[in-house]
């Protein structure tokens, strides 16, 4: 009879702890929309259609800031992807066993640098380094809004090179773990058939291919929500534009410039309105690809139960 | 057909090197990071940066030691709060794994690791800074602890899973309680992996500077009391890399140096620890 009460006790006092960090996440959604309400009452859909932001007349349009954040996120996958991809091939198909350990080490050491660190290192070394590039654009390329505007170095270009960086080893170490889960048989199926390496790498990665989507997608989410080294490169000017040349804001960065100086309200409910969107944007895409990730995981299952018609005849 | 076999072996070779490229572009930048914040970090590192309080503009020498002691503080907060209910929430996940709680804040913990950083920040600012009209240490140390919540449990749920079914049923069999077994035997068994993912999110909370821009914000002044603001080593390095001085510049690598050696000692040290293990787990 103790140990029933034990059990229960136990049982109740863990599942507590537990029902904290549930709490937490209904907690932020609800803390991110009640100090927002000002904003979102006042200004409606119209918040995300207009690109006036002044704080000071009272008038904020968030367009920019969305603008800024999906282009530059977007940028900075096109960039990333396919480096992360070709990584992960070489680690987890081509590299020579002694290698791998190394290889996955010096990816995960990349990971680990502080924000901080990437946007100091991209203020004093890549804005030049990119300043210099746009300083020396054909003037015929010039005319291509892509790449129109003044050379200063702080702006899209910068910004997405940075992210990419920062993505990189992100995506690559999950489609390494996806394509480790793909089983061995499916390349060596692919070989009997006399196919070349490439052909048994393309194999795996049909085989994985849900897996490797949700690992660049994880990775663009991971992109959408950074702040700092960001902050420091994209020249913080709220306008939406299509030049890689041209200094613009994101979502994350109009944050972590205004919020400690918002005076009135009505500006720190709408720089909260902007938080809770990309709260809401991020959840999504990462909830999008967890759910890639783990159908790959759940289709190899009903194959690996598959041969149980004895189960059915009894 | 010869000639379509040649070019069947010519693509598997140009992917291969495509791919080999690619692991040399990834690792172009990191070898360019870490020159550039050795040789500028080194060049303006010494005893003062760790002794010596900042000094005012257009004075040269004086150090971080303020920011040191404040970043220490608040992610020593942020620990506190983790900690426990990160270690206890992952213990009932591994415990009760089969029921629909455990697979809830399983899901909960994985949302909130893909929260941004900023996001945390302004969540902790409408909790922690809001209602008493005061920017804290105190809340940027929340701030942080919810960030390292989902990691800690996550490794502790993990962890628990891999001490061997035998050693609890073996308790279980000397007629422990569910709570003494779970406390004297298979805690104790996972406890060196479960400092290893304390470790992994200190390292992972030890950068970050979004969260306490405007929780902690920032202090000129010397202080380790909780309730006040307080200078942070990634704050204060923000600060001084926007700045339009060279010698704030020269600290701010400095600070950046300090800010890669934490993170980076913590995250070998935790590697090592886990290599530690898996081999014990080989070998037993």
């Amino acid at each position: 009879m103790k140990t029933r009460s034990d059990e229960i006790l136990f049982r109740a006092g863990t599942g507590a702890f537990a029902v904290v960090i549930i709490a937490i996440v209904a907690a932020i959604g609800w803390v991110l929309y009640t100090d927002s309400a000002d904003s979102i009452w006042k200004f409606g859909w119209q918040f995300w259609q207009t690109e006036i932001w002044d704080p000071v007349s009272g008038e904020f349009g968030a367009r920019p800031f969305i603008w800024g954040t999906l282009y530059s996120s977007l940028l900075a996958l096109l960039i990333a992807a396919p480096v992360a991809l070709g990584i992960a091939i070489y680690v987890s198909e081509l590299s020579p066993g002694w290698a791998q350990r190394p290889l996955v080490f010096v990816t995960e050491l990349l990971a680990a640098i502080p924000s901080i660190v990437y946007g100091l290192w991209g203020i004093f070394v890549l804005v030049p380094f990119v300043r210099r590039l746009e300083t020396g654009t054909p003037e015929w390329l010039k005319a291509v809004p892509l790449f129109s505007g003044p050379p200063l170095g702080l702006g899209m270009l910068s910004a997405a090179l940075l992210l990419a960086i920062m993505v990189v080893p992100f995506s690559s170490s999950i489609a390494r773990e996806v394509l480790r889960a793909v089983p061995q048989s499916q390349r060596e199926g692919a070989y009997a058939l006399g196919a070349t390496r490439w052909e048994a790498i393309r194999m795996a990665l049909f085989y994985a291919r849900t897996g490797i989507v949700g690992a660049i997608m994880l990775g663009f989410g991971r992109a959408l929500g950074e702040t700092m080294a960001v902050t420091m490169v994209i020249g913080n000017t709220p306008r939406v534009s299509v030049s890689l040349f041209a200094p613009q804001y994101t979502m994350a960065a109009v944050i972590a410039n205004e919020f400690a100086e918002a005076a009135d309200q009505l500006h720190v409910h709408a720089l909260v309105e902007i938080g809770l969107v990309l709260f809401v944007i991020t959840l999504v895409v990462n909830g999008l690809s967890r759910a890639f990730i783990w159908s790959l995981g759940r289709q190899r299952a009903p194959r690996a139960a598959a041969p149980q018609p004895a189960a059915e005849a009894a | 057909m010869a000639l379509r076999d040649r070019w069947r072996k010519f693509l598997s070779q140009l992917i291969v090197v495509l791919c080999g490229g690619a692991v040399l572009l990834a690792l172009l930048p990191l070898a360019l990071i870490l020159f550039y914040v050795v040789t500028q970090g080194f060049s303006s590192l010494n005893t003062a940066f760790f002794t010596r309080m900042p000094v005012p503009i257009g004075e040269t020498g004086g150090g971080m030691l303020n920011s040191i002691v404040g970043s220490l503080i608040v992610i020593g907060i942020g620990a506190l709060l983790a900690i426990p209910v990160g270690v206890i929430s992952g213990i009932y996940a591994s415990e009760y794994r089969g029921t629909r709680l455990a697979a809830a804040v399983r899901f909960a913990a994985d949302t909130l690791n893909g929260v941004p950083s900023i996001v945390i920040g302004v969540f902790a600012y409408g909790v922690a800074v809001l209602p008493f009209q005061h920017f804290s240490a105190a809340a940027g140390g929340f701030a942080l602890g919810v960030m390292m919540l989902p990691l800690v449990m996550r490794t502790t749920e993990e962890l628990l899973l891999l001490v061997p079914q035998t050693l609890r049923e073996g308790a279980l069999a000397l007629g422990a309680t569910r709570a003494r077994a779970v406390f004297t035997v298979v805690v104790p068994a996972a406890l060196p992996g479960i400092l290893t993912g304390i470790l992994l999110a200190v390292a992972r909370v030890a950068g970050e500077t979004a969260p306490l821009l405007f929780t902690s914000l920032n202090n000129a002044f010397f202080t380790t009391d909780p309730r006040q603001p307080i200078s942070t080593l990634t704050v204060q390095v923000y600060t001084y890399a926007i700045s339009p001085y060279p010698d704030w510049h020269r600290q701010a690598w400095a600070g950046a140096l300090v800010l890669v050696g934490m993170v980076l000692s913590c995250s070998l040290l935790a590697r090592l620890a886990t290599a530690r293990m898996e081999r014990m787990q080989r070998g037993g």
